[in-house]
């Protein structure tokens, strides 16, 4: 009989307590100060969304949200950011929910306004992240007909969605937003999508906000179970070579204090997933950083090798293991997550804990405390070790061009201008998204955003711009490519309009990188379609919106850039010329094994990237392109001669 | 011992699109669904949807997880190994000229089936039972030709009172 039905059924007194506790009204509830007056329901959504303690809101108007809109026109509470395309709005209200740990909220229109929105609600359920989307609908007497801007929108969202509902009374409205925001934040976070058709916003109903949530069929497990924490205790104290892998639930529980101090106190090794940068400080010496098909190899070796896994919040994605079948063949695993669903998922766990991931470390951390025992890992550290000192992530005497600007040094510099304080970082998905892994420092929880789950290009940038509406005090900066740039940049509105000051770091290769990466290594250098070039002038395209921007290609010149960037007020946008055949390494190939890895450097053979023979020989450098074939801008002498020749 | 097909009995809220909320999870996931049937329950907020599921152990275990992940689902059970009582109901259209119609009458009586309709060259015949049963009707009433077969897809309960 399975796990997930054993611990559904137990309502569990205690864990229901904490549920609670944890889905108390972030605002004032039923104090709202318009709670019992008459009004219409798209003046309820308002009020709703306000006793909620909404302050910010992303969305885009259209015929069927007109009501709504309205209606916030009035609210002195929220604080609207009216994006450029509804995927903007989206990746925004994500962005501002990733960054400040509060539920985003986007607002769009029927039809063509909800379709946009679906790869952003994708991209926010793959990552666990708390949205409430709410969709404007046809009115109830039309729902079925083909009526203009309509869209099943519950139903193409359905596999995409933590939950959905379809407003069918405006008596329902107050309960469906207070549930709708306690299933998004509650739990394992997603996004919730609420549809509305238009003739409810226009129905009046007396405005009662409820404090109280009643779902009999959803109470997520908060509490581990004790005797599974013994067990993992005691697992952990006979462990030789435990390691604490580490991922984004590691961030969402707010338990990056918990695993450093377990690991601190037991002196295990963590390694981290994307999802789990900045969870622990990147300083603490026994944070490997990260780990997966990009990760180092130390840390790829230390999970590899390992005898026990402890899964904290972290879900064994196919970019982490590599091929399963040759996993971390020795290693146990005690796998910690608020989701029943992901333990023995993938990998089978022997030791499974359903809970809260800082509530059950901390109950480790106390129960270690008491018994003073804990596992001798000595001399796994000191293997560690020497994998840390034999197989460095980079070294400059490899990696270093004179006269180009090498992503890589790029990355790092950056990271060096970047206080990782006060600093957000957030990426586009490609190898600028692996670099910016591999080399920024992240001290701190939510200051490193990225699509990890559905790898969207085009997340990026609008996802700053939410984390910089929701940190206004943070610099944010969106390390991007030129490709992922181009799937979302109609934002620059959005910024310059709003006075929103992101920094846009492009990491310019006239190419999208990353497949042509592997058109390189894996499909005999057969580059189809994956050339950008000619880019559109980017510096110009800053212009046009009123931001400021330049373009640097000589390395010499990127520390002042970066100053510059940094200095400025506004939005910025810095377009930094790399070479095009930059490939990240080290890698694991897909489907290979973590111990397959390629390029990855090896200071006992003379500190070079270790690329097999057959994948090196196969290695063309295309030529770079001049300046006059990137930028097709006609010279005037051209433009004169042409004039002449009319 | 692993099975590859597997009865799951799934209490779920009355309320529109949930039935697709269940059944398009369980095919999303990869998984064929061989028999469904849905109906309200004594609590008229709540339905049930029995379907069987060819997913072996490993897999019927993620099936429940993640189903038990939707917010409309109140409880899930499995009732593959369960002493379960398992029924469907099925219509077969049977040829039968006027000569033959008093065979096939006897084979519905042996099975304690209904005759529902007759006409001029067939007979409808409504059953209920078990797999095995309503197998060996078919197989006997193919005999005579089978124009039409319509079944309900497969009900289940636990024995012994047990609250499902």
């Amino acid at each position: 009989m399975s796990n997930a039905v054993k611990h559904s059924a137990s309502t569990d007194s205690k864990a229901a307590l904490t549920v609670a506790k944890a889905g108390a009204p972030r605002g004032l509830g039923s104090k709202n100060p318009k709670q019992g007056q008459k009004m219409t329901g798209a003046e309820a959504v308002i009020a709703s969304l306000e006793a909620e303690g909404v302050d910010t809101m992303f969305g885009y108007p259209g015929g069927q949200v007109i009501k709504i809109y309205d209606a916030l026109y009035n609210s002195k509470q929220i604080h609207h950011v009216l994006a450029r395309h509804e995927q903007g709005a989206v990746h925004e209200a994500d962005g501002y929910a990733r960054a400040t740990g509060r539920v985003g909220v986007a607002l769009v229109t029927s039809g063509p306004g909800a379709t946009n929105t679906v790869t952003g609600i994708a991209t926010a359920y793959m990552d666990s992240v708390p949205l409430v989307v709410i969709t404007g609908q046809v009115p109830r007497g039309v729902i079925g007909t083909d009526s203009f801007q309509e869209s099943d929108i519950v139903g193409i969202t359905m596999p995409v969605v933590k939950h959905s509902y379809l407003l069918q009374s405006v008596d329902d409205l107050a309960t469906t937003f207070r549930e709708a925001f306690h299933i998004a934040k509650t739990g394992r976070p997603g996004p919730v999508l609420i549809d509305i058709p238009s003739d409810i916003a226009g129905e009046e109903v007396v405005f009662n906000y409820p404090d109280d949530v009643n779902i009999p069929s959803y109470r997520p497990t908060y509490r581990g179970n004790a005797k599974q924490i013994r067990a993992a205790c005691s697992r952990i104290r006979r462990s030789h070579r435990p390691v604490l892998y580490v991922g984004g639930g590691a961030i969402i529980s707010g338990a990056g204090e918990e695993v450093a101090e377990l690991s601190r106190m037991l002196q295990i090794p963590i390694v981290t997933t994307l999802m789990a940068k900045g969870a622990v400080p990147f300083d603490d010496p026994l944070n490997l950083g990260l780990v997966g098909m990009h990760g180092s190899k130390y840390a790829n070796l230390t999970l590899n090798k390992s005898d026990l896994i402890i899964a904290c919040g972290a879900r064994f994605s196919d970019r982490v293991t590599g091929k399963l079948g040759s996993f971390a063949p020795d290693a146990d695993v005690i796998h910690i997550d608020i989701d029943p669903a992901e333990i023995g998922k993938i990998r089978e766990a022997q030791i499974p804990i359903v809970g809260d991931l800082k509530g059950v470390l901390d109950s480790m951390i106390t129960a270690f405390a008491k018994s003073k025992v804990k596992p001798d890992t000595k001399a796994w550290l000191e293997q560690i070790d020497g994998w840390r000192k034999r197989y460095p992530f980079y070294d400059t005497a490899v990696v270093e061009e004179p006269n180009r600007i090498v992503p890589e040094l790029a990355l790092a510099k950056l990271a060096d201008k970047l206080d990782p304080d006060t600093s957000i970082a957030v990426t586009e998905v490609g190898q600028h998204q692996m670099w910016a892994a591999q080399f920024l420092k992240c001290r701190k929880p939510r200051t490193f955003l990225s699509s990890g789950g559905l790898g969207t290009m085009g997340f990026g940038f609008p996802a700053a711009i939410g984390a910089k509406v929701g940190c206004p005090d943070k610099t944010v900066v969106c390390i991007a490519g030129d490709g992922s740039f181009q799937m979302n940049s109609q934002e620059m509105a959005t910024a310059a309009i709003n006075g929103i000051a992101v920094k846009v770091v492009i990491m310019d290769n006239r190419a999208l990188g990353m497949v042509r990466q592997w058109q390189k290594l894996f499909y005999h250098q057969r580059y189809s379609f994956t050339e950008l070039a000619p880019n559109p002038d980017f510096v110009k395209l800053a212009e046009a919106y009123d931001w400021e921007g330049e373009r640097v290609s000589d390395p010499k010149e990127l520390d002042a850039a970066y100053d510059r960037m940094l200095a400025s007020d506004g939005p910025y946008l810095l377009d930094i010329s790399i070479p095009r055949d930059q490939s990240v390494f080290p890698m694991v190939p897909p489907g290979k094994a973590l111990s397959e890895v390629l390029g990855a450097i090896d200071r006992n053979d003379g500190a070079t990237r270790q690329i097999p023979e057959e994948e090196a020989a196969t290695v063309k450098v295309a030529p770079e392109p001049s300046d006059e074939e990137l930028f097709d801008i006609e010279d005037d002498a051209e433009a004169d001669e042409k004039e002449d020749a009319r | 011992m692993s099975r590859d097909k597997h009865v799951l009995s799934v209490l779920v809220e009355n309320k529109p699109g949930v039935l697709s909320r269940v059944t398009g999870l369980i095919s999303r996931r990869g998984f064929n669904i061989e028999s469904l049937s849905v109906g309200p329950t004594e609590d008229p907020t709540k339905s049930r949807v029995t379907a069987i599921v060819n997913a072996d152990d490993v897999a019927y275990e993620q099936i429940t997880k993640q189903l038990h992940k939707l917010v409309s689902v109140h409880k899930i059970t499995d009732l593959t190994y369960d002493n379960a009582i398992e029924r469907e109901l099925v219509l077969f259209k049977v040829n039968a000229p006027a000569e033959r119609r008093s065979e096939i009458i006897e084979i519905a009586n042996v099975f304690r089936a209904n005759i529902v309709d007759v006409g001029k060259s067939s007979l409808t015949v409504e059953a209920t039972g078990d797999e095995g049963k309503l197998k060996g009707m078919e197989d006997l009433f193919r005999g005579y030709g089978l124009k039409e077969i319509t079944r309900t897809g497969k009900i289940a309960m636990a024995r012994n009172s047990k609250e499902v």
